[in-house]
């Protein structure tokens, strides 16, 4: 089947001509795929940024006191990690890369719904990155309120908050239009025949992403701008010297911010359940289940934003009610894992490297899952707040959960994406080397927090040494890992030898159009007339 | 935009019904935008009510009262305008169009007087009348700065808008059949009104 | 995609807006002559619910709401109910702090 696709000449996106000249073909440009690109491009940047700041800061909890850098410079260091590795990795990660990538494709159309839109969005994105990196360099210096920018420190500092405010607001402004772009998108452009029920499960985790990306963003936008009009003009709003209430920021905040965190994962689950049909040549098992689980998610996990705020003081009620709806979140998160292990079950498995890091996933993110639990719990959760047990957590779920799946991604779609393989057995061992020193890394510091280790603290007492340098030694494996395969990966991209169309067996659209895929995507609109995972096996109704 | 070269030219396939659909997404991120204000007047209401009941006698119900008809009838005329283009009574389009954007004018300058009124009285953020009043009447008025800032923002954002569409309508590339944009730009204006309508009891109608 | 002729078709008349229009006039007048009377507690709650009458013929008619396709009625539900949860679940700590 492939040859057939192959034999036919045409022009990719990749060699597409258009009036404009040079980048410009670019940066320019509208097409989703192109977009995708960018955005990769630009995200993998921020990428080895953020990276390069976690290492200096395990470097520096290498010794108790002083290692490498002195405390303000490691205020400003945790910061920017996690403003650079939120803001401009993970929260636009999955959707803005495959989702605008795959998207079109999956569901068997020619763009998304405004390509244009999709292009300025692109483009806040950069605008935002960059006013993030020159407010480092200005008078005051760089940011040191930790990434949630709590009140009222931010207010007081005198270091530069307004600008990487105002950059994560334009960020949050690029992440609404992704948002409404493809809900519009899937709600418009499905091929004929595609209902909703007949669509690939990663559309659907897109689908609900972008609801929340349309929906919450705007709560944390008039925060930020809350913020920086308070510290130009002293409304009070947030300022308890005037009257304010800082819990309020709190509460604010995190009405956006944790649900962003779905916004980061959701994502991730939805390419798990791409993946894993394809590497085991079965059917997903239980697809409505995991279909609704993703809308479930959303919906629930909007509404849990003070389980951050535990210790802070609200109310005995309000945190009996997070604590439950909090734990709630565990069934729809239960039934995905179930499906995906059922849909392993008596498959036929290629342990290709994309199933590979989809397995390293369902470990690590089983172990922040379930450590989210005790965070959730009211009584442990005082114990182990603030501490390196939350970073751990933290870690877990989001590195070990999204980032993870966003590598899983790449290997997996960069065939498609490039047209070009890359070498596998490099990959596998890039693969051993990211498990082994992440565990040694992160799961350290659940220790360290149980035993008492408080986050973002530049000096520590001397017992927690051997854990720290324990730590900082899975750091560097860590890293080395994630560089051997940023490594590998670009040295397919560019010598790799020639990607089939569907060098996987997958059963989405994307794999019926050649690699990489033409301008126009599809020269006809499919028509689609059974379920995205036809595996020969009978379908379920 | 629209004239790439033939290998990369835009698809475009006209779609209103999406449009529409991506507009009021839009819609829904301006309301939960104010949302958030609307999160913590309530918050602080219930914190500092006797305080906030005090300071709001000091607004005027009068230019209140007027500026919610005045935005009102822009609100009407708006879509009056739009039901004009659909008939194809351009030039009546245009008119009422342009009498939108005239009352929208008229809403800021009313404002502009209320806010100077309030400032010539001592009452802004930081001021040394405001900073002796107990932190209750303070925040009141942070609220309503921020509120009704933030809404003057839209309006003036929505006079832009509006304006582009009047050059787009003379210019006919709004049409009877072809009027989404100014569909959408009516829906952004009744989302200004709508925001306003709360607004206006919550700060002014307070005794 | 089905839907999509039918609404093409309702045109709304100018003589509905200006009615419309009439309506909010006399609940502007409304609200601001209760809000003279001393009501006490309810006052907020009368001119929170005058305000959701108006914006009720706001959506649906000048922004005609009524008259559109069913998943816009199901997405505004959706907002609205979010909103609406946000602020309960918010309550739940500020009323009971």
């Amino acid at each position: 089947m492939s040859e057939n696709i192959e034999s036919k000449p045409y022009i990719s996106y990749l060699q597409a001509e258009s009036k404009h000249k040079g980048i410009f073909k670019w940066i320019l440009s509208t097409d989703h795929k192109r977009i995708g690109i960018m955005y990769m491009m630009g995200m993998m940047a921020f990428l080895l940024v953020g990276i390069s700041l976690g290492f200096m800061m395990k470097l520096e909890m290498l010794t108790p006191g002083k290692t490498i850098m002195d405390a303000q410079t490691y205020n400003a260091f945790f910061t920017l990690h996690g403003v650079i590795m939120i803001f401009l990795f993970i929260i636009p990660g999955l959707p803005a890369v495959f989702g605008n990538f795959m998207l079109p494709l999956q569901i068997g159309a020619r763009d998304v719904a405004f390509p244009r839109l999709n292009l300025l969005s692109w483009w806040l994105y950069v605008i935002g990155g960059l006013f993030a990196i020159v407010s480092l360099f200005l008078q005051g210096g760089p940011i040191d309120t930790g990434w949630t920018f709590y009140v009222p420190y931010s207010i007081r500092t005198g270091t530069n908050v307004s600008l990487p405010l105002f950059a994560a607001f334009i960020l949050g402004f690029s992440s609404i239009l992704t948002g409404l772009n493809f809900v519009t998108t899937v709600h418009r452009l499905r091929a004929p025949g595609m209902t909703f029920f007949k669509m690939p499960l990663f559309v659907w985790a897109i689908y609900s992403t972008a609801w929340i990306q349309v929906i919450a963003t705007p709560v944390v936008g008039i925060t930020i701008i809350l913020v920086i009009v308070e510290r130009a003009f002293s409304l009070g709003i947030f300022d308890p010297a005037l009257g304010g209430d800082p819990l309020l920021f709190q509460h604010l905040f995190w009405i956006y911010s944790h649900p962003a965190v779905y916004i980061m994962i959701l994502p991730a689950m939805g390419a798990v359940s791409e993946i894993i049909p394809t590497f085991s040549k079965r059917t997903i098992f239980g697809y409505k289940a995991i279909a609704f689980s993703s809308l479930a998610i959303a919906f629930i996990g909007y509404f849990v934003w003070a389980h951050h705020m535990f210790t802070t003081g609200i109310s005995e009620v309000s945190r009996f009610i997070f604590s439950l709806l909090t734990f709630l979140v565990a069934i729809p998160s239960g039934v995905k894992v179930f499906n995906w292990v059922a849909t392993l079950y008596k498959g036929s498995i290629t342990p290709g490297p994309p199933l590979l890091f989809v397995m390293m996933f369902i470990f690590l993110f089983s172990i922040g899952g379930l450590t989210g639990l005790i965070l959730g719990s009211l009584a442990t959760d005082v114990h182990v707040h603030d501490t390196y047990f939350v970073v751990a957590h933290f870690h877990y779920v989001m590195f070990g959960g999204t980032v993870m799946i966003f590598f899983a991604a790449l290997h997996y779609w960069l065939p498609k994406m490039f047209g070009r393989m890359y070498n596998e057995k490099v990959a596998k061992w890039s693969i051993a080397l990211i498990f082994v020193g992440f565990n040694m890394l992160y799961f350290t510091m659940f220790i360290l927090g149980y035993e008492g280790m408080p986050r973002r603290y530049w000096d520590y007492l001397p017992q927690f040494q051997t854990l720290q340098i324990i730590s900082t030694v899975g750091s560097w494996i860590l890293i080395s890992g994630i560089l051997l395969m940023i490594g590998n990966l670009n040295r397919g991209i560019k010598r790799g030898a020639k990607a089939v169309a569907n060098p996987w067996g997958g059963k989405t659209l994307e794999w019926t159009i050649p690699s990489p895929p033409p301008v126009h995507n599809f020269d006809v609109i499919p028509v689609i007339t059974h379920g995205p995972y036809n595996y020969g096996e009978e379908e379920e109704k | 935009m629209n004239n790439h070269s033939e290998n990369f030219e835009e698809h475009v396939h006209r779609d209103d019904f999406g449009a529409k659909m991506g507009m009021w997404l839009f819609l829904f991120t301006e309301l939960l935008l104010f949302g958030g204000l609307f999160l913590l007047y309530m918050a602080y209401r219930l914190q500092y009510s006797h305080e906030f009941h005090i300071a709001a006698r000091e607004l005027n119900i009068g230019i209140g009262t007027f500026n919610t008809i005045i935005l009102l009838t822009s609100s009407m005329t708006m879509a009056l305008s739009i039901t004009a283009m659909r008939l194809e009574r351009k030039t009546l389009s245009l008119f009422l169009l342009a009498s939108t954007i005239l009352l929208a004018f008229g809403f800021l300058v009313n404002k502009f007087f209320e806010w100077s009124a309030k400032f010539g009285h001592g009452l802004y953020p930081g001021s040394d009348v405001l900073l002796d009043k107990p932190r209750g009447e303070y925040l009141f008025y942070g609220m309503y700065y921020a509120m009704t800032g933030l809404h003057a923002i839209h309006v003036i954002v929505g006079m832009i808008i509006l304006t582009f569409m009047f050059v787009f309508i003379s210019r006919n590339s709004i049409t009877s059949t072809n009027y989404i944009k100014l569909e959408n730009s009516g829906l952004y204006w009744h989302l200004v009104d709508l925001i306003w309508i709360f607004l206006f009891p919550l700060f002014y109608l307070m005794r | 995609m089905t839907n999509e002729h039918s609404e093409k078709e309702h045109i709304i008349g100018y003589g509905t807006y200006v009615l419309i229009w009439l309506v909010l006039i006399g609940l502007t007048v409304t609200t601001v002559s209760i809000s003279g009377i001393n009501l006490g507690n309810i006052a907020l709650a009368v001119a929170l619910l005058i305000a959701a009458l108006k914006s009720a013929f706001v959506i649906n008619i000048f922004m005609h709401i009524k008259f559109e396709d069913k998943i816009f009625k199901v997405f505004i539900a959706v907002a609205l109910m979010t909103l609406l949860s946000v602020f309960v679940l918010t309550a739940f700590d500020v009323f009971f702090r």
